[in-house]
């Protein structure tokens, strides 16, 4: 990894909270948990938090987010507020999704 | 046999259905939406989509007892309560009471990215969990089509959509999803293709600068409905759809007869004026006094104790009251004891449809037993023959349903034949009152006759009518050997004939008076005679008592010169004494 390819986050070693909604342990919410896991691992590996919030369980909480698709990333910080919905499955598109690659 | 047959009675189960509480819907489709299943409101952006959604949950919740949810992908809460409370819908008292719950859902692609597989599950369970929280048995969807605008793989969104209407079946929820308009399709993202057990179609036209809106149920699977175009109105009590589809002629109809408020007009139709529910329509050139009629009809009816509406198309009601006290009707008593109402509005301010609309609206809140619209002819000019016809048999059959007696007037303008849209016109009316000027001998006169009153006999006269301080009277036309005159000919043709009567009797007079001398002559002559007559006899009894005293001296002296002779008294000397002794009792 070159330094021009080194992210934001990674220069000013802020902390990440990232809140993944799902509903229930379908094939796409677990696809979405181990790939935002194995990302996060590589790009922010101890800088970041990861909340796993089951819709089926607490179905009050969609709409302080405003989700209407699962699954859905929330990135709560840094600011501001990033939203990427589905498994995760382009890294890419996750990572300028979350602004840890700057937008082309 | 024909009276003893049952009218037949549809066997199968009729689909069960949540009414909307919207003033005229429900009788459109025949008592509202289909329930526990969608239904596509579909229109452009203004049309009232929102407004009809948030209806039908506000009317379920309070009327029906049935919560509802509504979804808005658009507007914020905050926003939607005050837009409604204009209506009079307190939104938040509502979700207070756990009646309502508005949930706001925010589509916006620019703060969303998509990668890969997702589905819309959070959507199902924020509606699953909004629905039972309050127990909803409605849900609004508005307008669900933003998530197109917020979602790229619409392959997925469409599979998800389809899933939504069946889930809310499954949950029997009767829903409305709104649509915008699109212009190959009907919605613009294809919405009809999932939701097909009704389909509401709400309009809005500008016709030469007139703007109507129209509904129209464009299918209803499983029920009938009717099919037509029907305006409605958005004004402060939230829509009304016009309600009547055409009644037909079914009305039931009473003999009783009301007055028309114009004493010898009521002696022209058999004495006792217009059958009550019927439609009379006071047709005439500029000028005639046909507000006049209206008046005088509404006066009567209030003083009856009548409820009347009174609809002017060219006056405000102020004017109407100065200008019918001129001709001594007063209408302020019956406005003030809530009798009387007149509402005025310019005929250029609506279509057609939304002043038949309001007409209705204002009819079905006020319960009036009379109604007079003046003019008529102004809300004729402002659509097409074949439309007024059309609006205006759906407004007599609605009249005549809730047996309400209506005087139309009707501005004529040309003097020889009537237009064709008033011919076509005249056909929906009962008793038609014409009114005409009668131009001769350099002035102008008015004259009425009754061209039509179905029912009843009615005078064939043309009567003179004059409009006084004391309200309109009516005169009779002089028709006599000279012809027809009216107005001042009339009163020089009376007076003429009076003249000449006057003549006849003072010939009379004169004979009599000539026959009166006469008669005090000949009885002074009859006078004098007798009093030659009472003359003579006088005298000649004068004579007798003449002769009577000369006897009685003669007698005298002979019985002294018999005396004198002492001679006996002779048998004819005793008889004459006798006489004379009798004669001289006698006197």
């Amino acid at each position: 990894m070159t330094d021009t390819e080194k992210t934001a986050g990674e220069e000013n070693g802020e902390e990440w909270i990232l809140r993944l909604y799902v509903a229930g342990q379908t094939p796409k919410s677990l696809a979405a948990f181990a790939n935002l896991k194995r990302i996060c691992e590589e790009h922010m590996a101890g800088r970041y938090k990861i909340e796993v919030i089951d819709l089926l369980e607490h179905p009050q909480l969609a709409k302080g987010d405003q989700i209407f698709a699962v699954p859905t990333l929330v990135r709560k910080l840094p600011p501001p507020l990033r939203k990427i919905i589905g498994d995760l499955s382009n890294t890419e598109k996750v990572l300028v999704g979350l602004d840890v690659r700057p937008r082309s | 046999m024909y009276h003893t047959e049952q009218p037949r009675r549809s066997t199968h189960i009729e689909l069960p259905k949540s009414p909307t509480g919207i003033q005229g819907l429900d009788e459109v489709t025949l008592g509202g939406l289909p329930r526990g299943r969608p239904t596509l409101v579909v229109g452009r952006a203004g049309s009232g989509k929102t407004l009809l959604g948030m209806e039908f949950l506000v009317h379920g919740a309070l009327e029906f007892g049935e919560p509802g949810v509504f979804v808005s992908f658009e507007e914020t809460p905050e926003d939607l309560v005050q837009n409604v409370a204009s209506l009079g819908y307190d939104l938040n008292d509502l979700r207070e009471r756990n009646l309502l719950s508005i949930d706001h859902v925010e589509v916006s692609r620019s703060d969303v990215i998509e990668t890969g597989e997702f589905d819309l599950e959070a959507l199902f369970i924020r509606l699953g969990y909004a629905i039972d929280s309050i127990g909803a048995k409605r849900i609004v969807l508005d307008t669900i089509e933003s998530l197109f605008s917020g979602l790229m793989n619409t392959g997925i969104l469409r599979a998800e959509l389809r899933r939504l209407f069946f889930w809310l079946k499954d949950k029997g929820v009767t829903a409305v999803v709104t649509g915008e308009s699109g212009e190959a399709t009907m919605t613009r993202h294809g919405l009809e293709e999932y939701i097909s057990d009704c389909v509401i179609l709400l309009d809005h036209r500008v016709d030469d600068q007139v703007s109507t809106r129209r509904l129209r149920v464009v299918k209803y699977r499983g029920s009938v409905h009717g099919t037509n175009e029907y305006p409605f109105l958005i004004d402060e009590t939230g829509i009304s759809v016009l309600p009547i589809t055409s009644t037909g002629l079914t009305h039931t109809v009473t003999s009783e007869r009301i007055s028309s408020g114009v004493e010898r007009l009521d002696a022209m139709l058999e004495g006792e004026g217009f059958y009550r529910g019927s439609t009379i329509m006071v047709a005439g050139t500029p000028g005639t006094g046909k507000s006049s009629f209206g008046a005088s009809f509404v006066n009567a009816a209030c003083l009856r104790g009548e409820k009347c509406l009174y609809f002017s198309f060219e006056e405000s009601p102020d004017q109407i009251v100065r200008n019918m006290q001129s001709i001594g009707i007063d209408l302020v008593p019956h406005i003030e004891s809530g009798l009387l109402e007149i509402n005025s509005s310019r005929p250029t301010m609506y279509g057609l449809e939304m002043h038949l609309l309001m007409l209705l609206k204002q009819i079905q809140e006020k319960q009036p037993r009379v109604v007079v619209i003046d003019p008529l002819s102004d809300l004729i000019a402002i659509g097409t023959t074949k439309d007024v016809k059309v609006m205006l048999t759906r407004l007599i059959d609605y009249l005549k349903t809730s047996r309400i007696t209506t005087l139309f007037t009707h501005l004529i303008h040309t003097r020889e034949k009537m237009a064709p849209s008033d011919l076509a016109v005249s056909s929906l009316i009962d008793t038609l009152i014409q009114l005409q000027d009668i131009e001769s001998a350099g002035e102008r006169n008015r004259g009425l006759y009754v061209l039509k009153s179905r029912g009843m006999g009615h005078s064939n006269q043309i009567r003179e009518y004059r409009i006084t301080d004391d309200g309109i009277e009516l005169t009779d036309v002089y028709a006599g050997p000279a012809g027809m005159f009216m107005g001042t000919a009339r009163l020089v043709q009376e007076a003429r004939e009076r003249a000449e009567a006057e003549a006849r009797r003072e010939e009379i007079a004169s004979r009599q008076r000539e026959l009166e001398q006469e008669r005090s002559a000949v009885e002074a002559r009859i006078a004098a005679l007798q009093s030659v007559f009472a003359s003579q006899e006088e005298d000649v009894r004068r004579m007798i008592e003449a002769e009577s005293r000369q006897q009685k001296i003669i007698d005298a002296d002979t019985r002294a010169i018999g005396k004198l002779r002492k001679a006996d008294a002779s048998d004819d000397d005793k008889k004459v004494q006798a006489t004379i002794g009798e004669a001289e009792e006698e006197r």
